[in-house]
């Protein structure tokens, strides 16, 4: 049987697969009654019309490619890692911590510092569920489902009692020092007088992100680990059987996995709320799903597929604020998203396969 | 604590187990028969929106729990032709479906009713009336006994008996009956029950429309029990009974044990903010996240071990 070229495989299927999400997102616009070309039009002007907007998009974006890549890095090794939602809530606490107990002079310091803190907590969070499934067996989506509870019950708790200003009305940290301030594109780009707009909240963390999704390739394709991991993601015998050891892998990739998503909150929380708020991930470890799923998992597709939902949740705002369509009409994209390109897949996969196949028949036989 | 302040807490116990129940036994059904479920929050808010809309709509809570039915089921075949038909990833599934819940429910909330997200209230015959079992006006002046029939046993909906009365129905149905054998046999190893003749497919199915059916009852009742929907109703409850199923080992009489035991945690949190044990002080926090980290510990196998259904997870290909 001769197989489906590659580019069929990586690009056609999974831009079928958007297509037919998109097209069911049009009929739900359309079903309650709103104009699908009207909204798509409100959606791209209000996340890339100008630079407000767009500086929303890649402030989302950012969030995107961090869980994304969290989510991927699992993916590869075969687990399939749901708390990255959980990891960035403690990578949250994580960044807080080193934000509000060290006396940052600059942000070329408090950066590392910060992103150290992220990653740490977010690593160690994803350490259990990695421990429980490689050493007993429980199951990581089960237990990393569990772990997302446990840290917004964790997070809510010590944002409460601990971190809370004595007497403030909202459940939130003190705001970060001035030394912990991360230079925003505004701040970024104006000694190249490029004007960007001062409210938009994408920073610095942006090209951190860019940076994070160049080290995965490098770590997944051109390293001896990024071989173990893919090798026992491919096949958990055979790798044991060339040696591999199944437990350091696991723990290994979701460590890595729990950093990634851990290191988004210098974008959420020191990069643009500037101080601990509650439920600061928003979703974004959820996203990180689609994400992975749209990009196959590698980094320049998560980048692409980042930058869509960074389109789709900013767009989103904008559709609610001038269409009145809810912006939880993002998570019915997202959700359609996911059904198409991951669950569905074989829906799309098989018709398409057998049309290559009668077409290098035919080609035969002329 | 006097008798009477238990009473109500088991009594509020049982209330929130009700859901739970239902959804567990949902769960449980479609896990026995290999198909991992963690769409269960999708299906119970969806049927929880869909009965609570048509109810409002219609003043008819029966028309309400017909919609709420088959909205959840309409969900439970989409995993179905994605975890059965296509053999896709049940995981990946059921995530989609949770999510597609959580929004659909807003947008098209919104769209109809313009109330942010939530249905107009239910009252009258939009809800469920709870039923006063007989005598338990009289049984109530009956010292001891008396307020335990009155208040525990009697005045809950009928949706609450009927989650009761799902769980001996469960289990003979389940190990009595040739369909259930069956069921339990697709979720082992289907290869055996496919060499038998039987169709692996149409089995899965079955058990999912049951799944379907008992969460659409369970999404009802969190409808008929807040007089309305409200945008994310279902608060993580499809996972709790996620949680339950893990507990109970997948079985209908654990099942039934581990909701309350969920339910009864949930209602000393809804009741205590804080409880103080001596020095130690137990934040409300700690009695929302127990359900999941008592589950963490049961399938870290440290107090007994749950084993699920082998085949479960794992699409069926038949071989050629």
């Amino acid at each position: 049987m001769t197989k489906m070229p590659k580019w069929a495989d990586a690009v056609l299927i999974p831009l079928i697969s958007i297509l037919l999400a998109f097209f069911f997102s049009g009929l739900v616009i359309w079903a309650i009654g709103k104009d699908p070309f009207m909204a798509i039009r409100t959606m791209v002007q209000g996340a890339f019309g100008n630079t407000n907007g767009l500086g929303y998009t890649l402030y989302y974006t950012t969030n995107f490619i961090f869980t994304g890549l969290s989510v991927a890095v699992a993916y590869h090794a075969g687990l399939f890692n749901i708390g990255s939602e959980g990891q960035a809530m403690l990578g949250g606490l994580g960044v807080a911590l080193v934000c509000l107990n060290v006396p940052w002079p600059h942000w070329t310091l408090a950066l590392p510092g910060a992103m150290i803190g992220g990653a740490l907590f977010g690593a160690a969070w994803a350490f259990i569920p990695a421990w429980l499934q490689a050493k007993r067996g429980s199951h990581i989506v089960i237990t990393t489902i569990m772990f997302n509870f446990i840290a917004s019950a964790l997070v809510g708790y010590i944002l409460l009692n601990h971190l809370k200003v004595p007497g403030a009305m909202a459940t939130e940290s003190a705001r970060f020092g001035a030394g912990a301030h991360l230079p925003t594109f505004h701040e970024m780009l104006a000694p190249f007088g490029i004007g960007f707009n001062r409210n938009a909240p994408a920073n610095i963390s942006f090209v951190v992100a860019i940076l994070a999704a160049i080290a995965f390739y490098v770590l997944i394709w051109r390293t001896r680990l990024g071989y173990e991991i893919r090798a026992y993601g491919q096949s958990e015998t055979a790798a044991k059987y060339a040696g591999i050891n199944p437990v350091r892998i696991v723990i290994i990739a979701m460590l890595i996995s729990g950093a990634l998503a851990g290191l988004m909150a210098i974008n959420n929380v020191m990069g643009e709320a500037e101080r601990l708020i509650d439920n600061a991930v928003e979703g974004a470890g959820f996203i990180g799903i689609a994400v992975a799923l749209m990009g196959r998992n590698h980094p320049v597709g998560i980048v692409l597929a980042a930058l869509l939902f960074g389109f789709l949740y900013q767009g989103g705002a904008e559709l609610a604020f001038w269409e009145s369509i809810p912006r939880e009409l993002v998570v019915v994209i997202q959700a359609l998203v996911i059904l198409f390109t991951g669950a569905l897949d074989n829906m799309v996969r098989i018709p398409l396969e057998k049309l290559f196949l009668a077409l290098s028949r035919r080609r035969k036989d002329a | 604590m006097d008798y009477l302040t238990v009473i109500q807490i088991l009594d509020s116990s049982l209330r929130l187990a009700t859901p739970l129940l239902l959804t567990c036994l949902a769960g449980l059904f479609s896990e026995r028969a290999g198909i991992v479920d963690i769409g269960l929050e999708g299906k119970l808010l969806a049927a929880a929106f869909l009965s609570g809309a048509v109810a409002a709509v219609t003043g008819s809570i029966w028309l309400g729990l017909l919609a709420g039915v088959a909205g959840s089921l309409a969900f439970s075949m989409l995993h179905g032709l994605a975890s059965i038909t296509f053999n896709g990833d049940q995981l990946i599934s059921g995530v989609a479906l949770n999510f597609l819940a959580a929004g659909l429910t807003i947008v098209v909330g919104q769209s109809w009713f313009a109330l942010g997200g939530r249905t107009p209230s239910l009252f009258g015959g939009g809800r469920f009336e709870s039923w006063n079992l007989p005598f338990s006006d009289a049984m109530a002046r009956v010292p001891v006994i008396g307020p335990a029939y009155d208040e525990l046993i009697s005045g809950h909906t009928a949706l609450t008996y009927v989650a009761l009365a799902a769980v001996p129905l469960s289990w003979w149905v389940l190990y009595r009956t040739r369909f259930g054998l069956r069921l339990r046999a697709v979720g082992e190893n289907p290869g055996a029950v496919d060499t038998a003749g039987v169709s692996v497919v149409r089995l899965r199915y079955a058990a999912l429309v049951i799944a379907g059916v008992l969460c659409g009852l369970a999404g009802t009742y969190l409808a008929s029990l807040a007089a309305g929907f409200v945008k994310d109703m279902s608060a993580g409850r499809g996972y709790i009974a996620l949680a339950a199923l893990i507990f109970a080992k997948w079985r209908p009489w654990y099942a039934l044990w581990a909701t309350l035991l969920f339910g009864l945690l949930e209602a000393i949190g809804n009741r205590y903010q804080s409880i103080a044990l001596g020095d130690i002080v137990i934040p409300v926090q700690f009695m929302q996240a127990l359900p999941y980290i008592l589950t963490v510990i049961i399938l870290a196998g440290f107090v007994g071990k749950a084993i699920p259904p082998r085949a479960g997870g794992k699409p069926y290909v038949k071989e050629r």
